[in-house]
């Protein structure tokens, strides 16, 4: 199934608010194996020079996955199909437990590369004072059937 | 942001000891439940080989981690990661009963100013086949 190329270049309203929990923060190290004291405790988090526990550099996945964005039956895609092509994340600063982040993604290329397709998705991670914390840069992948 | 490998001590060429992240099927389901990425190609192998996957499929994320893990691991804060990418290049299959193992190394690659190294990071399963390309962390030491 093609993608519509319609979408190129389509922003999407901002996510709603999400608060990260210390909690969450601990969850996902813990689904990724990494006992690293700064996810965990804030006393050892506040030694290295973090306000708070702050999250693993992947974290921000958790809430730039495309969701809503990817969703939208008019784009097509069939999801059953897809695969992560690239990510890249870029840090202002680390997530830290507490922050209340929203997101906005936008489709910045849609094309056909041999049989496959490739979606890709800007999505600016941002405070709640407006501030750019992460930019996250994913490259979908609809393999073809 | 108190990285504890310092600038002065490394150079371009500077290795990074390979280490071994194995993952079996429970790290995948703790990966779709903590991530929210519940696609079914990561825990249903009769849905995987319905859709021309070799097997389970790890989620390309839970690679990317592991590759955060052994940078952020030596360079001693998880906050001295100012920039992370990777491409997916191979598919991790996570057989029932044996898993699969991300062998993972790194090298310097580059010095920049201000503190600033590039890691670039290699990545293997047990297969032998790459799973990640073009895969570098800028990272800033004390």
């Amino acid at each position: 199934m093609a993608l519509n190329t319609d979408f190129i270049g389509r922003k999407f309203p901002p996510s709603p608010p999400y608060e990260v929990s210390r909690v969450k923060i601990r969850e996902f190290a813990d689904a990724i194996g990494d006992q690293n004291p700064i996810y965990r405790d804030p006393e050892a988090a506040k030694a290295a020079g973090h306000p708070d526990v702050i999250a693993p550099p992947t974290f921000p996945i958790v809430i730039s996955l495309g969701g809503d964005a990817l969703a939208d039956p008019e784009l097509g895609l069939n999801y059953a199909m897809v695969v992560h092509g690239e990510q890249r994340f870029e840090y202002v600063r680390p997530v830290v437990a507490g922050d209340v982040l929203t997101c906005e993604a936008s489709i910045s290329d849609i094309r056909k590369a041999g049989g496959n397709h490739l979606l890709k998705l800007v999505t600016e991670v941002k405070d709640a004072q407006g501030e750019l914390v992460v930019t996250s840069y994913n490259t979908i992948v609809e393999r073809g059937a | 942001m108190a990285a504890t490998v310092k600038y002065d001590e490394v150079e371009v060429g500077t290795e990074i000891p390979a280490r071994s992240f194995p993952v079996k099927r429970l790290n995948l389901v703790m990966y779709a439940g903590a991530s929210g990425d519940f696609n079914i190609i990561h825990w249903d192998e009769k849905f995987a080989t319905s859709v021309g996957l070799p097997d389970v499929i790890a989620h390309g994320m839970f690679t990317m981690a592991q590759g955060g893990r052994f940078v952020t691991d030596w360079a001693g804060d998880p906050g001295a990661v100012l920039d992370y990418g990777v491409r997916f290049t191979g598919m991790v299959p996570v057989p029932h009963d044996t898993g699969n193992v991300i062998e993972i190394s790194g090298v310097v690659e580059e010095k920049l100013e201000d503190g600033k190294v590039v890691v670039g990071l290699t990545a293997r399963e047990s297969g032998g086949q790459k799973v990640l390309g073009q895969a570098k962390a800028v990272v800033r030491l004390a």
